[in-house]
């Protein structure tokens, strides 16, 4: 299968005879879930194309020279317009004249900040009301899940849209506020259902016999939901935010293809494959193809890789 | 059964008012000027006829009171004016609620249609080439974004067939021309909801096989067929009937984007034209109509599951 072919760029295969510890367990885990291996493959292209789009992350903002990406993202050449695929531009030309390659390099530097910012936000805030909510239990939990259940009710993306409207009347309308708004509503809304999974998680741990001893011993509330409540969901923790980091990533392309999203000239895939740009794409149907396939493959890898990491983490689930 | 669902209805009540808050307090949040977006905002205006729009749109009483309003008409199924075109919203919502109902409907039994067969059949040849596919293909589905799909299908046909999707006809004037119109924006939403169905049904019939009484099953010396759809498949289903429900929010964003796509005269088209003429009596209707359409199928999943396992009754 494909998996196994692609397997050995994730570990080199010199790597068995000066192994060390996480090495092998790279190549364990890459024998044990291809599927998972494959999608880390997918994760490290995108965050590379995000790192390496040109200098700037790699030297500090010292240098802004190209890298990965052959042009910068916004250089327009009008006489180059809607150029099909060739040397030049191996995924040809958008209606202003601007590489697509490029373009699509750099959107994975705009993906993963948006993706990795809201999860962040999301994680806090869901570790927050869900370990609370789950630990103290009784009035306040049950007030704090109907709030949650309203939450939920709301299809997200109706609250992303108007939510982004209502953000960016507070943070200004510039290009890097209007990013900034989507990071906030997008962290805001993926907080809600994580919130709740993190609860049941953290009831489990709260019934076990464990807890018991630590209140025996006289340890605070506090102290056993730092020392031993967080630590013991942090797995679940760690698994939502893979998974939502493709959540976030398909969210931000979807409000951007509304045009609710990023603003220009920050490269969106989303936005690019956006509908008032589909005349353009009958002349050049490449066009609809890069971007879409770009969000496919980060998407598709955050997801196998949450999946196979729930595996790992989840001893419950091991052998399924 | 009665009393399960008069106490599950009772406990909607506060996710509801929170649902009716929330929509009140962002369109009162949201940018803008309702008087601007009526008059145009390059008409001059005077600080009166600025006051007289304001109360004649009731902008100028307290809050409390707004808000009132806003719920006391819902309630009578009336959302107000829209600020464009002056028609009463309901009846906009009144055309548009059907059309975006079919969709989402026939949406959802593709994605049965394609998903629940392949998901049985993954998991009676657990490991096999074909359990492979499915599962590998059913975290693709996931992935592909309805609007890629959706754009492919709109430039390549086009660039290479010279054709085009078929445009919007009601189904009163031509069943089959409206049937086929929803056929392809409905499959492109299915094809999304399939991968976690897909997912779901496999677990479920890999966990439902490994019991005892499939085992007794096969000793009686039942046929496979009768094994797996008599036995297996009744008990497997029940989860994967919640999540088909539990979709519905899904199923509602992802209408919006494969409206706007297809041009289809649905609610979430509606809404994006609202949120982009800034239309805000229009968006705080569209919003309520949507976050109802998802409580109250949460509310039937509830009692369904309810009815299927009476365990969950009794708890």
């Amino acid at each position: 299968m494909a998996d196994v072919l692609l397997f050995p760029q994730t570990a080199p295969a010199e790597a068995p005879q000066r192994s060390h510890g996480w090495m092998r367990g790279v190549l364990r885990f890459a024998r044990r879930k291809p599927a998972g291996a494959l999608g880390a493959l997918c994760i490290i292209v995108t965050l590379v194309c995000a790192l390496g789009a040109d200098m700037q992350v790699i030297t500090g903002f010292q240098s802004h020279a190209q890298l990965l990406a052959p042009h910068f993202y916004d250089a327009q050449n009008l006489h180059n317009r809607l150029q099909g695929p060739s040397w030049a531009h191996p995924m040809g030309t958008d209606r202003l004249g601007r590489d697509q390659l490029s373009q699509i390099i750099y959107g994975a530097r705009v993906s993963i900040i948006i993706g990795l910012s809201s999860v962040l936000i999301a994680s806090v805030l869901a570790a927050l009301i869900g370990v609370v909510s789950g630990y103290v239990g009784g009035t306040l939990d049950l007030v704090t899940q109907r709030i949650v259940d309203g939450w939920i009710a709301f299809p997200p993306i109706v609250l992303l849209i108007a939510g982004v409207q209502v953000a960016k009347a507070y943070v200004g309308q510039g290009g890097v506020s209007q990013t900034f708004a989507v990071i906030l509503v997008l962290g805001i809304l993926l907080a809600a259902g994580t919130s709740r999974v993190i609860r049941g998680a953290a009831i489990a741990v709260k019934n076990e016999q464990y807890i018991e001893a630590a209140r025996a011993m006289g340890a605070t509330d506090s102290w056993i939901v730092l020392r031993y409540v967080l630590p013991n969901v942090m797995a679940v923790v760690i698994v939502l935010a893979t998974v939502g980091l493709g959540t976030a990533i398909l969210a931000e392309a979807t409000i951007s293809f509304l045009g609710f999203g990023v603003p220009p000239p920050f490269p969106s895939w989303g936005r690019m494959l956006s509908a008032d740009g589909l005349l353009y794409m009958r002349k050049d149907p490449w066009l609809a193809f890069w971007p879409g396939f770009a969000i496919f493959i980060a998407v598709y890898g955050f997801n196998m890789f949450g999946d196979a990491l729930r595996d790992v983490l989840d001893p419950r689930m091991r052998g399924r | 059964m009665t009393t399960y669902i008069i106490r599950r209805i009772l406990l909607m009540i506060p996710t509801l008012l929170l649902v009716t808050v929330l929509v009140f307090l962002i369109v009162r949040l949201l940018p803008g000027d309702a008087v601007e977006t009526i008059i145009g905002q390059y008409t001059p205006l005077t600080q009166g006829d600025r006051a007289a729009v304001k109360h004649e749109l009731g902008l100028d009483r307290p809050w409390w009171k707004q808000y009132g309003d806003f719920v006391g008409g819902a309630l009578h199924g009336d959302f107000g004016k829209s600020l464009q075109s002056q028609q009463p919203i309901s009846k906009d919502l009144k055309n548009r609620l059907p059309v975006s109902f079919e969709l989402g409907a026939l949406a959802i039994i593709i994605s049965i249609i394609i998903a629940i067969p392949i998901g049985v059949l993954a998991a009676i040849r657990q490991d096999s080439i074909l359990d492979q596919i499915a599962r590998s293909s059913s975290i693709a589905m996931l992935a592909i974004p309805s609007f890629w799909l959706g754009t492919m299908i709109n430039v390549y046909p086009n660039t290479w067939f010279n054709w085009a999707p078929p445009t919007y006809v009601p189904f009163r004037e031509d069943p089959m021309g409206n049937l086929w119109f929803f056929f392809i924006p409905a499959a492109v939403l299915g094809v999304g909801l399939a991968g976690a169905v897909m997912r779901l049904t496999r677990a479920q019939m890999l966990e439902v096989l490994r019991q005892d009484y499939i085992r007794t099953a096969w000793a009686k010396g039942l046929r496979e067929r009768s094994v797996v759809i008599r036995h297996a498949m009744k008990n497997a289903m029940i989860p994967v009937l919640t999540l088909v429900a539990l979709e519905v929010p899904i199923v509602v964003g992802g209408a919006i984007v494969v409206e706007t796509i297809f041009s289809v005269p649905g609610m979430g088209f509606y809404l994006v034209t609202a949120a982009n003429t800034h239309d805000y009596p229009e968006l705080q209707a569209v919003t309520l109509l949507l976050a109802l359409v998802v409580v109250v199928s949460n509310l039937l999943v509830d009692v369904a599951y309810a009815y299927l396992d009476p365990r969950i009754r009794y708890s």
